[in-house]
């Protein structure tokens, strides 16, 4: 049976046939990995961000390939991996909890940011009227 | 020289492994095993150019010449790496054993009198030990957490690879004075750590080291006398540099 010959000799040596005489069979349902998330740390005592996923049979395996894949170029101290699953994630359609957020500047530190020069202004007011 | 005649075999071993195992890129099994095994090949080549160079004092040789230019009985690589890749299994199996080997390796020549060789292993350890701990990974979940047919596949394996792995081990002329030196402290030292390293790992996988009558089938690589294996690899890597062995890169 005539095989696949390519210009690259690792397919060649494979030996794979032209045709089939039956297709390959279908894979089964749910014979795959699971995802995991990959966090890294670029420097001490900074946090793990997340960089990506990948596939694995096992936090372990997927360690190994989180490094080659999110480590091998930049610096990075250390690594985690977390099963997507053990993710909770919320509704996107809850995003409209967060939708007033941006109006309470109250909570936010640079809202008190040029509380000195409010002072300043305060006090130099109530001087002019003193005066 | 006694320093010499180790640099090239620790340069061969790393060349002829990191070639063979780039024979997987884009073949690998699934996408994340691709990058990771070839980045892991990349680094043997790395490591073979480091020491080539090295070499390049004793030999006149530039790693270039070193690499691509010499006939298959000047390589002075065990047997072992140079097998072709065979199935996943094969290779994985390969992977564990001889890394394992180059780690253990590389931790002594930390504290070698040879202080370029010294300064190497300093820099590269870390790297390795990503190595064996991706071998490690797979070897256990393949042959522990896998299906039986998983297991004996990964028992064949073991069957295979562990004659031909006593090879790396095989004793050269300057065993003796590379001790006396302080610049290895020999094969049979090395040999005695890995049986333990490898134990270790071959217990959690629940694979058994198979019984051997003869412990120097795997022998022969570091006297230049190789499989047939060994020269159509050759004539495949150096394709491109003989077609002319001049051109600046």
């Amino acid at each position: 049976m005539p095989i696949i010959t390519s210009l690259d000799p690792r397919i060649t040596r494979l030996g794979i046939p032209e045709h089939f005489d039956t297709p390959p069979s279908a894979k089964e349902e749910l014979d795959q990995f699971q995802t995991f998330e990959v966090f890294c740390r670029e420097k001490t005592g900074a946090h793990h961000v997340h960089v990506g996923s990948v596939h694995a049979p096992s936090p372990e395996i997927a360690l190994s390939f989180a490094k080659e894949q999110y480590g091998r170029r930049g610096k990075v101290l250390n690594m985690w991996v977390v099963k997507t699953a053990d993710v909770y994630v919320m509704d996107e359609q809850d995003a409209d909890m967060f939708e007033t957020a941006g109006e309470k500047g109250y909570r936010d530190v640079v809202d008190y940011a040029r509380v000195r020069d409010r002072i300043d202004a305060f006090k130099q007011k109530q001087q002019t009227i003193l005066e | 020289m006694a320093i010499q005649n180790l640099l090239l075999r620790m340069a061969d071993d790393a060349l002829i492994i990191g070639h063979r195992n780039s024979e997987w890129t884009g073949l690998g099994p699934i996408l994340e095993e691709d990058i990771a095994f070839s980045s892991i090949a990349q680094d043997k080549i790395g490591h073979s150019l480091a020491l080539f160079t090295m070499l390049q004092e004793f030999t006149g040789l530039t790693p270039e010449q070193a690499a691509f230019s010499r006939n298959a009985q000047d390589y002075t690589n065990c047997q072992l790496v140079e097998y072709p890749i065979g199935g996943y299994d094969f290779s994985l199996m390969r992977h564990f054993l001889f890394d394992t080997a180059e780690l253990l390796r590389y931790q002594l020549l930390r504290d070698s009198s040879f202080e370029p060789l010294a300064k190497l292993a300093k820099k590269v350890v870390g790297e390795i030990k990503y190595h064996v701990f991706h071998a490690n990974t797979w070897v256990v979940q393949l042959s522990a957490q896998g299906t039986e047919e998983s297991h004996s596949i990964m028992q064949q394996a073991l069957n295979t690879c562990y004659p031909l792995a006593l090879g790396i081990f095989e004793p050269s002329k300057v065993e003796q004075e590379l001790v006396d030196t302080n610049i290895f402290l020999g094969e049979k030292h090395l040999q005695n750590l890995w049986q333990d390293s490898i134990k270790e790992t071959l217990q959690k996988a629940g694979l058994i080291l198979p019984s051997l009558t003869d412990e120097t089938v795997g022998y022969g690589g570091r006297y230049g006398y190789h499989t047939e294996y060994l020269q159509p690899l050759l004539d495949e890597m150096t394709e491109v540099y003989r077609l002319d062995p001049t051109a600046e890169w």
